[in-house]
């Protein structure tokens, strides 16, 4: 027989506001086992978990049950207490009567009577708690970052400062990412490729960094500290290693009318090519849909006039499987498409642009030079109409756009109305806006400078159709404050549209099993206390993949995913979740039912030897389950006919218990 | 194939057109439209009080009619379309349907299905069937079609086509043989019933529209609504305005006889 204590938390008035906390320790204390039964105002404080070791040496506990907040707030918490009196940590449980309790109810009756019942169970089930002990698994000291942004630039980097080897898959043939694309940054005005592009460099030299561009992640397996992933290197048909990056291939490629998606479409490049200037790997790629030698075999210019012989049109993609003791996420975002917002008419005129566009038309690396003209006559526009909220904030229009706040749009937008007065003090720069969101260190200077300082109309309203009309955009809106229609012939529109994550997290997050919020953005662990891991162990979260990030934070974030995963790769061992699936070798036959249903593959059979009653001896196949892999899901447990799969720690008699108990 | 058709008023005077391109046509493209009985006008704006009964009950009883026959409604005025539709999303509602019914003295319960006559092109006869049955087909004709505003919204409620990046109508000339013109303002409003009190302001709402068709190159406007039409032509629209009726009936040979 165990011998119970029971720890009733008031937390607050969280709970005893509407649960009787006294009457709930007061009735547990009639349980069949139940020994101590005590209530206190902060179970998980200093005193609280004193309290508990000190009834534990003095009424020789065995068992503990603690009525307190969610087990996933501070099982952990308590465990560690049972430890530290001296108890297996596995014989603690927690009932939750805060979550699902106390803040669910308002009626104190009916939440104090559902508190005891909760109770009860947990009661019920540490009286069938055995002593659990985790296993020890070894960590791969090498970290995997998904995506070359900025984030993931800077998580490698800071991964690799402490020492560890980390490897960057990049899906583009350059790492750099959407800052690479920007012209400024806001609120300081420095250049965004002065700031970046030393970064990538140092990524290109680090000894402890591996960058596998224009690849792509195509498996994972395994767990935390031993990840196995698969990644597909694709044909870029240019030996990396040997390629100097001189160009002469994209100058002589007679292909020359490919959209250039470093520059949005709004200029071409050629078949075989190099993203942009500084880019990381410097070396070209040849784009196979458009390369008239890899699709009809009629060309080979490139091979001919490259001196490294660094052509190769016979490259086949490879995969490279490679262990990782973590894995960091660090995907990205792209602007929506324009599609669905044809009353902005971006699909009728060329000079209807995303911002981001507007970065490249401003950018001396662009497609103008860094001149601001617009795309369908390249010349210099006086009017400029930027509308803010593009697809961002639009719960009416959940079909075409997104119900959040996309975040950097009022700043990006504030530098680009700023920069434009700025350098052509000649143009009118109209802003239409809900509200100027502007939280940040110096960023409502920022916009106060841009509204007092350089004279751009800020008019609080949304612009409801723009129709392009000759050389001019008519472009209507309304002024709320004034209470006005607005029309204005505008030379150029500019819209801030919303972003969203990129495409490929989506499947991404399959593969890791890391879960993601219905627009696609990754989930955090804890959305205030563990924002950058993701509640899949081992795999952790960096930028703008999980949520709207401007600069400084997406590099804030980006360090702290990289401190986390530092603090994983100096271990040497993990311990392992004891909770997981045992096989019966006595009860099982074989049957294989487990394995087909097991997620994680930690199933395998062998053929083991049992005496019989008679004193034969018989060789039968029984189920092992490799508790390194399973994840203690409990699919076996109730797949196996023979009731020889049981889960550690959530045995079916414990949670039978549990019923009866509640149903009692 | 048989429904049940609503004309509404203006297409027994002002707008003949619409109607009898609109019977014409589908007898060539084989659908019998038979005419609700003693049909009464649609009320020609769908008025959003929640407790106003009197001017959706003729909606109602067109509806119920075609539902005790079995048939689904088509209409092709784009303001009765939007009345009627909009009257039976109401009646899905049960307390405002059991006001209406107590005051009728029948039930009806919002299932009638509603067909604007475009629709009915689209999802019932389809668009390509259509095109098999062109026998003059309209080619090189620049047509810029003309959604007006209450064609397709509330969207919610019309569910027939995106209400700011519509191509039903687009749809529609490419299956007739012809180019449609693309332009920005072809939803948006003609100035409606503002004609009668403010002309200056219908009158600048209707040249948007016009000069805007006209510039991208339109040699003709389509449009399913006759309170669009006048709006366009008292104003001086350039270039001529038509219904899209008319033209499908052009297309299909059916025009003269």
């Amino acid at each position: 027989m165990q011998r119970i204590g029971v720890f009733v938390c008031w937390c607050g008035s969280n709970i005893a506001g509407t649960v009787d906390v006294k009457a709930v320790a007061e009735a547990l204390k009639n349980e069949p086992g139940v020994v101590y039964s005590a209530n206190y105002q902060y179970m998980c404080s200093q005193a609280g978990q004193n309290m508990i070791i000190e009834a534990v040496k003095e009424h020789k506990l065995t068992g503990i049950v603690v009525c307190s907040c969610s087990p996933r707030m501070h099982e952990a918490t308590f465990r560690k207490t049972a430890e530290a009196a001296g108890l297996n940590p596995y014989m603690v449980e927690i009932a939750n009567i805060r979550e699902q309790c106390s803040w669910v109810h308002k009626d104190m009756a009916t939440g104090t009577e559902k508190a005891i019942i909760l109770g009860k169970a947990a009661v019920a089930k540490v009286n069938l708690n055995a002593p659990l002990t985790p296993g020890e698994s070894p960590v791969t000291k090498r970290a995997l970052v998904i995506g070359g942004g900025i984030a993931g630039i800077q998580t490698a980097l800071d991964i690799a400062e402490a020492g560890f080897p980390v490897d960057i898959v990049e899906k583009n043939p350059t790492i750099g990412g959407k800052m690479a694309q920007l012209d400024k940054t806001f609120p300081t005005l420095d250049c965004a490729a002065c700031i970046l592009t030393p970064k990538m460099v140092d990524v290109a030299q680090h000894e402890k960094i591996r960058i596998f561009s224009y690849s792509e992640v195509e498996d994972v397996t395994g767990f935390v500290g031993n990840f196995d992933v698969k990644i597909k290197k694709r044909a870029r048909f240019v030996k990396e290693d040997v390629c100097t990056g001189c160009g002469a291939c994209v100058e002589k490629c007679p292909m020359k009318k490919i959209p250039n998606e470093f520059n949005l479409g709004m200029n071409n490049r050629t078949a075989i090519y190099i993203p942009f200037a500084q880019a990381v790997p410097k070396v070209a790629t040849i784009d196979a849909n458009a390369c008239n030698m890899i699709k009809n075999g009629k060309c080979g210019i490139c091979s001919k006039v490259c001196t490294a012989g660094a052509i190769d049109y016979t490259q086949k993609d490879e995969i490279i499987s490679e262990k990782y003791g973590a894995i960091v996420v660090a995907t990205g975002f792209n602007p929506i498409s324009m599609d669905k917002f044809d009353e902005f008419a971006y699909n009728q005129s060329k000079d209807v642009i995303t911002s981001l566009e507007f970065e490249r038309l401003t950018n001396a690396a662009g497609p103008t030079a860094g001149k601001l003209l617009r795309p369908s006559d390249l010349e210099h526009p006086h009017t400029i109409v930027f509308v803010q909220c593009v697809g961002s904030r639009c719960a009416s229009c959940a079909e075409k756009g997104k119900e959040y706040c996309s975040k950097i749009c009022c700043m990006y937008t504030a530098k680009h109305a700023m920069l434009t007065r700025d350098k052509y003090p000649d143009t009118e720069v109209y802003v239409f806006y809900i509200d100027v969101r502007t939280p940040g260190k110096n960023f409502d200077e920022f916009y106060r400078r841009a509204v007092e300082e350089y004279g751009v109309k800020y008019i609080k309203g949304m612009v409801g159709k723009v129709s392009p009309e000759g050389k001019k955009l008519k472009v209507q809106a309304s002024d709320l404050l004034n209470n006005k229609q607005i029309k204005i012939d505008a030379d150029l529109v500019v819209l801030a549209a919303a972003i969203e994550p990129d495409k490929s997290a989506r499947p991404l997050a399959t593969k890791l099993t890391a879960s993601m919020d219905t627009n696609d953005f990754f989930t955090e662990a804890h959305p205030k206390l563990r924002p950058v891991e993701s509640p899949t162990a081992g795999v952790f979260l960096s930028g703008a993949c999980q949520g709207p990030k401007d600069i400084p934070e997406t590099v804030s974030q980006a360090s702290a995913a990289a401190a986390k995963v530092i603090g994983l790769l100096v271990k040497d061992k993990l311990k392992g979740n004891p909770c997981v699936a045992r096989s019966n070798e006595l009860m099982c036959n074989g049957c294989s039912s487990c394995e087909r249903v097991c997620p994680y593959g930690a199933i395998t059979y062998e053929d083991k030897e049992f005496r019989m009653p008679d004193r034969t001896t018989k060789v039968r196949r029984i189920a092992k389950v490799n508790p390194a892999v399973c994840q203690g899901c409990g699919a076996c447990t109730v797949a196996c006919p023979s009731g020889a799969m049981d889960l550690q720690g959530f045995a079916n008699n414990q949670i039978m218990a549990e019923v009866d108990a509640i149903c009692k | 194939m048989k429904f049940s058709y609503y004309p509404g008023c203006t297409l027994k005077n002002k707008a003949k057109d619409l109607d009898e391109y609109a019977r014409k046509s589908a007898l060539a493209l084989g659908v019998e439209l038979e005419e609700i009985e003693n049909w009464q006008c649609c009320g020609g704006v769908f008025t959003t009080a929640k407790d106003e009964i009197a001017t959706k009950l003729s909606s109602v009883r067109a509806l119920k009619q075609a539902q005790d026959k079995g048939y689904d409604l088509v209409t092709v005025c784009s303001a009765c379309h939007n009345v009627i539709k909009q009257t039976n999303f109401a009646m899905q509602d049960e307390e405002f349907a059991s006001k209406v019914n107590n005051y009728n003295g029948e039930v009806y319960d919002g299932s009638t299905k509603v067909y604007h006559y475009l629709e009915l092109l689209r999802d019932v006869i389809g668009f390509d069937k259509v095109k098999e049955k062109v026998v003059n087909p309209l080619k090189g004709k620049k047509i810029a079609p003309y959604y007006g505003c209450l064609l397709l919204r509330p969207n919610g409620v019309m569910k027939m086509d995106d209400p700011e990046n519509p191509k039903i109508m687009e749809d529609f000339i490419r299956a007739i043989g012809a180019d449609p013109v693309y332009y920005a303002n072809r939803n948006e409003c003609c100035g409606g019933y503002v004609a009668l009190e403010d002309a200056e302001q219908a009158k600048q709402s209707s040249n948007r529209v016009s000069n805007n068709a006209v510039n991208c190159g339109a040699e003709v406007i389509v449009t399913a609504c006759p309170l669009c039409k006048y709006n366009l032509v008292k104003n001086g629209s350039k270039i001529p305005v038509i219904y899209f009726t008319e033209l499908l009936a052009e297309a299909l040979g059916v025009k003269e006889n």
